[in-house]
């Protein structure tokens, strides 16, 4: 039961956090949302004042924007269907069952733990290097021409060191939601004369459907935020063919000094992001109704 | 119940299970062998290389030249230090949360959420203004600083998913028998939130331990923890293979182990309580 004074001892002990969390988020988004109206570049102290939307208009027509855009849109999109297809592929043939079902899991969820500077380095170098990578020496070995990854695809070699990194991650959460679906249900099914596609299709996706959401939203929110994969590998080149917003916004503001326009493309970030949020919190929040 | 297999059936799982998994792991166990490789031979062939002797030189050289210890130090530091005072803020609030529950408990959790889904970029601009005027650029302390507010909000969460599974009943049992809140405190509730806490630690450290923004932003070189270190073999000199393989199989190795250890927290902490 609680009583006023246990209520009043329990705001006590949120306040740290929430204070905290306010001043982490409140004071440098509305600092960002200052400066993006700000003519502030750090190479030209003198030159301050209030511009209104110019950074705004200047950020979304820069033709790199447009580019960012996409190479974002490709990005996401292209590592959420690697690891939700595979993941579910996966996921169905570990639920299986099969010899040294503890090893294999081990082995599979082992390169999500890899730090993103390290699984890029090695996958840039000692698999997709042209010369002296692990792919052209197979290639030379049956007698191919090595093929450059990362200078004649960046964008889809970003895309596969990144699903490389994730699908462990979908695998992981949709073998644990498959595990808790009641093996009587599917026993039923079959009784009833479904055999495995109609199984898959009626029992096992309706029961994997929130999982599989789940899935999609939480690697949104961090595929969007990629950064180090495309630093230490391609550093948004050539041009701008593996440039996502995240990286742009970084050119723009701590290389290019522009700190106005670099807050008014992580406003838009902000933005982008918050669209995905919305529908991951109402995910989240209806399992807190129970 | 387990359903009946045909041996043949399960055979073949075994064998696509394991090449599978097999070719996953590949990458690191490649890592893994060439460290062990000098760098001349830790450029030729796949099947060359296999031929090759084991020598530890490759470790000894990045020690030597880069003070590579220092950086793992640094990673140590930052990634405790920022879960640890997590933990100092996160566990009075979710233990409020959880046993005094009010009307405003849900949107609070809510909200705690929304900032964690706010992306870092948005942020950058002032964070990176902010730590430079105050000198806290490449410093430890301003990491640990932010990698705790960065993780709090999925600290919070976690505990609080753990906690609420603590029955009340157990406190009101106690109380019955004549117990104070002291021993409430000490013999009822700490033993049974200690293996949520420690889960929750586990998985914070190694979020931190792999965070590669906000360490590739704010730390150059005196205070970089090991992902800042390995971005500088991006733009290297002469042969490395073997260099970079050591450097990474040290940076991975701990937080490898840590992970097997980890994998059922991963799914609850990682999906705010909404797979489990």
């Amino acid at each position: 039961m609680s009583t006023q004074a246990s209520r009043t001892a329990a705001r006590l002990m949120i306040s740290p956090a929430v204070i905290l969390l306010l001043g982490w988020m409140i004071v440098p988004l509305a600092m960002t949302l200052w400066f993006s109206m700000q003519r502030y570049n750090l190479l030209m102290p003198g030159m301050g004042g209030f511009t209104g939307f110019d950074n705004y208009s200047y950020f979304l027509t820069d033709p790199a924007f447009f580019d960012a855009i996409k190479n974002t849109l490709v990005l996401v999109l292209g590592v959420l269907a690697i690891t939700t297809v595979g993941g579910l592929l996966l996921a169905l043939l570990l639920d299986q069952p099969f010899w040294g079902q503890g090893i294999v899991r081990v082995l599979v969820i082992a390169p999500f733990f890899v730090m993103p500077t390290v699984s890029a380095l090695v996958w840039k170098n000692m698999f997709m290097n042209p010369v002296n990578g692990v792919f052209a020496h197979l290639a030379k070995s049956i007698g191919l021409q090595p093929y450059d990854f990362l200078a004649q695809s960046p964008l889809a070699s970003i895309v596969l060191i990144v699903a490389w990194q994730w699908l462990p991650f979908a695998t992981l959460i949709l073998l644990t939601a498959l595990q808790s679906l009641d093996s009587e249900q599917l026993e039923a099914a079959e009784m009833d004369g479904a055999g495995p596609i109609s199984r898959f299709f009626y029992v096992m996706l309706p029961h994997l459907a929130r999982a599989i959401t789940v899935v999609i939203l939480i690697q949104t929110i961090f595929l969007l935020s990629t950064f180090a994969e495309i630093l230490v590998t391609t550093n948004g080149g050539p041009g701008t063919a593996s440039t996502t917003l995240t990286y742009l916004v970084y050119v723009q503001s701590l290389l290019q000094f522009d700190v106005g326009s670099g807050a008014a493309g992580g406003i838009v970030a902000v933005v982008l992001a918050n669209i995905v949020a919305i529908f991951l919190m109402r995910m989240i929040g209806k399992n807190l109704e129970n | 119940m387990a359903r009946a297999v045909t041996p043949r059936r399960k055979a073949l799982v075994t064998v696509l299970a394991w090449t599978i998994g097999l070719a996953l792991f590949f990458p690191i166990l490649w890592t893994v062998i060439l460290s062990f490789k000098t760098e001349g031979d830790a450029i030729a062939s796949p099947l060359t290389v296999l031929t090759t002797p084991f020598t530890l030189e490759s470790y000894h050289v990045v020690q030597d030249r880069s003070n590579y210890f220092l950086h793992f130090w640094n990673s140590v530091v930052i990634s405790l230090g920022s879960t640890l005072f997590a933990l100092v803020v996160a566990i009075p609030a979710a233990w409020a949360m959880a046993f005094v529950p009010g009307p405003k408990t849900k949107d609070l959790l809510m909200w705690m959420l929304s900032t964690k889904m706010m992306p870092a970029v948005g942020v950058l601009v002032p964070i990176y203004l902010l730590f430079r005027d105050l000198g806290l650029l490449d410093s430890r302390i301003g990491l640990v600083v932010v990698l705790m507010l960065m993780n709090l909000p999925i600290v919070v969460w976690m505990l609080y998913t753990y906690f609420r599974e603590i029955p009340g009943e157990i406190l009101e049992a106690a109380r019955m028998d004549g117990a104070t809140l002291k021993d409430e405190l000490i013999h009822v509730l700490t033993p049974m939130a200690v293996p949520g806490i420690a889960s929750t630690l586990l998985l914070n450290v190694i979020l931190a331990w792999n965070e590669a923004f906000w360490t590739l932003q704010l730390t150059t070189s005196k205070a970089a923890p090991l992902t800042t270190f390995i971005a500088g073999y991006s733009s290297p000199e002469g042969l490395f293979y073997a260099k970079l393989s050591a450097a990474s199989t040290l940076a991975i190795a701990p937080i490898l182990i840590l992970g097997w250890f980890s994998q059922k927290q991963l799914v609850r902490g990682l999906t705010f309580g909404a797979v489990k």
